[in-house]
C-alpha cells in the first residue's frame, strides 16, 4: 500500500515535471530569434507578398499572444497531435515512432552491453584494489570518461569501415535498398559499429560506480569475517559483492538514459544512422520548430520514466527497503 | 608527511595544468594568423616536419589550427562553466530562504534534468541563434542543476547548526547569514565544482559544434575541425580527424584528474 502510494506521487511529480518541460521548450522556441514563417516558406520566402503572410499567420495563430499560442498547442499536444514536421513532410508523432523504432535497437543494445560489462568490469577491478588488472581498468575507465563519443565513432570508423573495410561506412542499410528489403543481418552489421562506441564511451560510470562500492565492501566487517572462514576473495566477490553493488549499478544505468541519448544524438550524426538523434539535428539546424518540441518531451519523457523505474526498482526489488519505509 | 601530500602534490599539478591552459589559451595572440594560412602547394599533406601535424583541404597547417581549436574551447569552456558556477551558487542560496523557495528550485532543476543534455543545449542553442555567446549561455544554464543540488544538500545540513541558530537569536539578517555563514561554508565546494564543470562544458561544447548549431563557422573550433575531418574521413585522410580530437583529449583529461585530486585534498 505504501509502495503504490509512494509510486502516485512521484508520477504526479512526473506529470508536474513534463508540463514544466513542455512550458520551457516552448518558451525557448517563441524566444528564438528565426521567424517561423520563413522557416517554413524555405527558398519560396521572396515570392509571398506581405498579404500573404498575414493570411499564414492568421491561420497558424503567430499574430496571438504566447500564453494564448501556449495553451492551444498544450490543448492539441493532449489529444496526441503534435503538428506537423516541415522537414519530414510528416505529423511528428509519425517521424518520432518511425526514427525510434530504429534508434531503440541502437539504445537498448548499447545500453545492455553497457550495463553488464561495465558492472562485470567494475566487479574484477573493485575485488582486488591496487592489482595490475584494477589499474589497467581505472585507467580505461578515466580515459573514455573524458573521451568526446563523436571523436571515437570517427576513429573507429576510420579503422574498421576504411582501412579494415570490416564494417559499413553509414546508415542503417546498404544505400539504395528500402528499409524493408534489408534483412537481418545487414543490419546488426550496420549496428555494430555505433553500439561499440556508446558502449566503450558508457562503460566507464558504472565501472566506476561498481569498484568504488566493491572496495568499501572488500574493506568491511562481512569481508573480514568472510575472509577468516577461510573464503577466498573472488568468492567474496561472487557471494556477496554482486548482490550488494548490483542494484547500485542498476539504479545508475537506469538513470543515466539521458546521457546515453545524447550519445546516440552525435554517434547517428557520424555514421549516418537514420534515427532519432540524426531527426533531433536536422530539425534543430532547418529550425522545424514542431519536431524539437516533440523530440524534446519525447526524450524528457523517455529520461523520466527512467528515473521513475530507478527510483522505484529499489524498493520493489530490495525487501530491506520495505521495511524500513515507516 | 602523510597529510600534507595529496595537498602539495595538488597544487603542482593545479600549477602545471594552469601554466599549460594559459600556453593553450594564449596561443590565439602568439599564433597570429597561421591558423589561417593558405598554403596551396600542400593541401592535405600527411604530418612531416614542416607541418606537424598534417595540413587541410585548403592547405592551412593543423598544428596550429588544433591549438587555435583548444585556445577557443578553453576560453569557452572556463566561461560557462563559472557562469554555471554562479547560477548553481544563487539557486543553492534560494532555496535557503523558505520551504516554498526550496519547491521552486527542485521543480526548476527536476525539469532541467529531465532532458538530455544535448537536446536541452541543442534547444537553447537555436533559440539564442547560435554563435559563441549562445554556446556559452546553454552550457551554462544546462551544467548548473547537479552542482546546485550537491551545494543545496551540503547547506541543508548547516541550517540547523547551533552556531546558525544563534547567530539568528542575536538578530542577525539574512543577509548577514547568507553572506557570513552559509558562503564561507560551500566555496571549498564551489571552486571543485567549477573545476569539474569545467571538462564537461569544453566537450559539450565541442559536440555542439560538431553538430552545426555551436560557434561561427569561421573559427578554427575543435568542434569544426572534426566536422570537415568527417568529409575526408573515407579518403583515407586520419590526421585530421585524429589529432585535434587527441588535443581536445588531453585537455579534457588534465581537467578531470585535477578536479579529482582537489576535491580529496579539499
Amino acid at each position: 500500500m505504501q509502495l503504490i502510494a509512494t509510486f502516485a506521487v512521484r508520477l504526479l511529480r512526473l506529470a508536474l515535471v513534463m508540463v514544466c518541460v513542455a512550458a520551457v521548450s516552448f518558451g525557448l522556441m517563441m524566444l528564438s530569434p528565426i521567424d517561423p514563417i520563413d522557416a517554413y516558406l524555405g527558398p519560396q520566402m521572396a515570392q509571398v507578398s506581405p498579404e500573404q503572410r498575414d493570411l499564414i499567420a492568421e491561420r497558424w495563430g503567430f499574430n496571438e499572444p504566447p500564453v494564448v499560442q501556449f495553451g492551444h498547442w498544450l490543448g492539441q499536444l493532449i489529444q496526441g497531435d503534435l503538428g506537423v514536421s516541415h522537414v519530414y513532410n510528416q505529423p511528428v508523432s509519425e517521424v518520432i515512432g518511425q526514427r525510434f523504432k530504429r534508434s531503440i535497437v541502437l539504445l537498448g543494445s548499447a545500453w545492455l552491453l553497457t550495463t553488464l560489462v561495465g558492472f562485470a568490469l567494475g566487479v574484477v577491478a573493485g575485488a582486488r584494489e591496487g592489482s595490475l588488472l584494477d589499474s589497467i581498468i581505472s585507467t580505461y575507465a578515466y580515459l573514455t570518461a573524458s573521451t568526446p563519443a563523436f571523436w571515437l565513432a570517427m576513429l573507429l570508423l576510420l579503422l574498421f569501415s576504411v582501412y579494415l573495410g570490416w564494417t559499413p561506412v553509414c546508415c542503417a542499410g546498404p544505400t539504395g535498398t528500402l528499409s524493408q528489403d534489408v534483412g537481418l543481418a545487414t543490419r546488426l552489421h550496420h549496428l555494430i559499429l555505433p553500439v561499440m562506441t556508446l558502449a566503450l564511451v558508457g562503460i566507464a560510470t558504472i565501472t566506476l560506480h561498481t569498484r568504488t562500492r566493491m572496495i568499501a565492501l572488500m574493506n568491511s566487517n562481512i569481508a573480514t569475517h568472510a575472509f577468516a572462514q577461510g573464503a577466498s576473495r573472488w568468492d567474496i566477490a561472487w557471494r556477496h559483492g554482486i548482490r550488494h553493488a548490483s542494484l547500485p549499478a542498476l539504479t545508475l544505468s537506469l538513470a543515466s538514459l539521458g546521457e546515453l541519448f545524447g550519445g546516440s544524438v552525435l554517434v547517428e550524426q557520424v555514421f549516418a544512422y537514420p534515427g532519432l538523434g540524426e531527426a533531433t539535428v536536422a530539425a534543430g539546424l532547418r529550425s522545424d520548430v514542431p519536431l524539437l518540441l516533440g523530440i524534446a518531451l519525447f526524450t524528457a519523457l523517455f529520461v523520466s520514466v527512467g528515473n521513475l523505474l530507478a527510483d522505484t526498482l529499489y524498493a520493489l526489488i530490495d525487501p530491506r527497503m520495505q521495511k524500513v519505509t515507516p | 608527511m602523510s597529510r600534507a601530500q595529496p595537498r602539495r602534490d595538488a597544487l603542482w599539478m593545479g600549477a602545471a595544468i594552469a601554466v599549460l591552459l594559459v600556453a593553450l589559451l594564449s596561443s590565439r595572440w602568439w599564433l597570429g594568423d597561421t591558423p589561417g594560412q593558405m598554403h596551396f602547394d600542400a593541401r592535405l599533406a600527411a604530418p612531416s616536419l614542416d607541418h606537424w601535424l598534417g595540413t587541410d583541404a585548403l592547405g592551412r597547417d593543423l598544428w596550429a589550427r588544433t591549438l587555435a581549436g583548444l585556445s577557443l574551447s578553453i576560453g569557452v569552456g572556463s566561461l560557462a562553466a563559472l557562469i554555471g558556477t554562479f547560477i548553481a551558487l544563487g539557486m543553492a542560496l534560494l532555496a535557503m530562504l523558505g520551504p516554498r523557495f526550496d519547491a521552486l528550485v527542485a521543480l526548476v532543476i527536476d525539469t532541467l534534468l529531465s532532458v538530455p543534455h544535448l537536446i536541452l543545449l541543442l534547444l537553447i542553442a537555436f533559440a539564442l541563434g547560435g554563435g559563441t555567446q549562445a554556446v556559452i549561455i546553454a552550457v551554462a544554464v544546462t551544467h548548473w542543476p547537479r552542482l546546485a543540488r550537491l551545494l543545496r544538500a551540503e547547506l541543508l545540513q548547516l541550517r540547523h547548526a547551533p552556531y546558525i541558530a544563534m547567530s539568528r537569536a542575536l538578530g542577525k539578517s539574512q543577509c548577514f547569514v547568507m553572506v557570513y555563514h552559509y558562503l564561507p561554508q560551500v566555496l571549498p565546494q564551489c571552486v571543485v565544482g567549477a573545476l569539474l564543470l569545467f571538462p564537461h562544458a569544453i566537450l559539450h561544447e565541442a559536440a555542439l559544434t560538431f553538430l552545426g548549431v555551436g560557434l561561427d563557422p569561421s573559427q578554427p573550433a575543435i568542434g569544426l575541425l572534426l566536422a570537415d575531418a568527417m568529409r575526408y574521413l573515407s579518403s583515407g585522410v586520419w590526421w585530421l580527424g585524429l589529432f585535434p580530437g587527441l588535443g581536445l583529449l588531453l585537455v579534457v583529461l588534465s581537467l578531470e584528474r585535477l578536479a579529482s585530486h582537489w576535491r580529496h585534498a579539499l
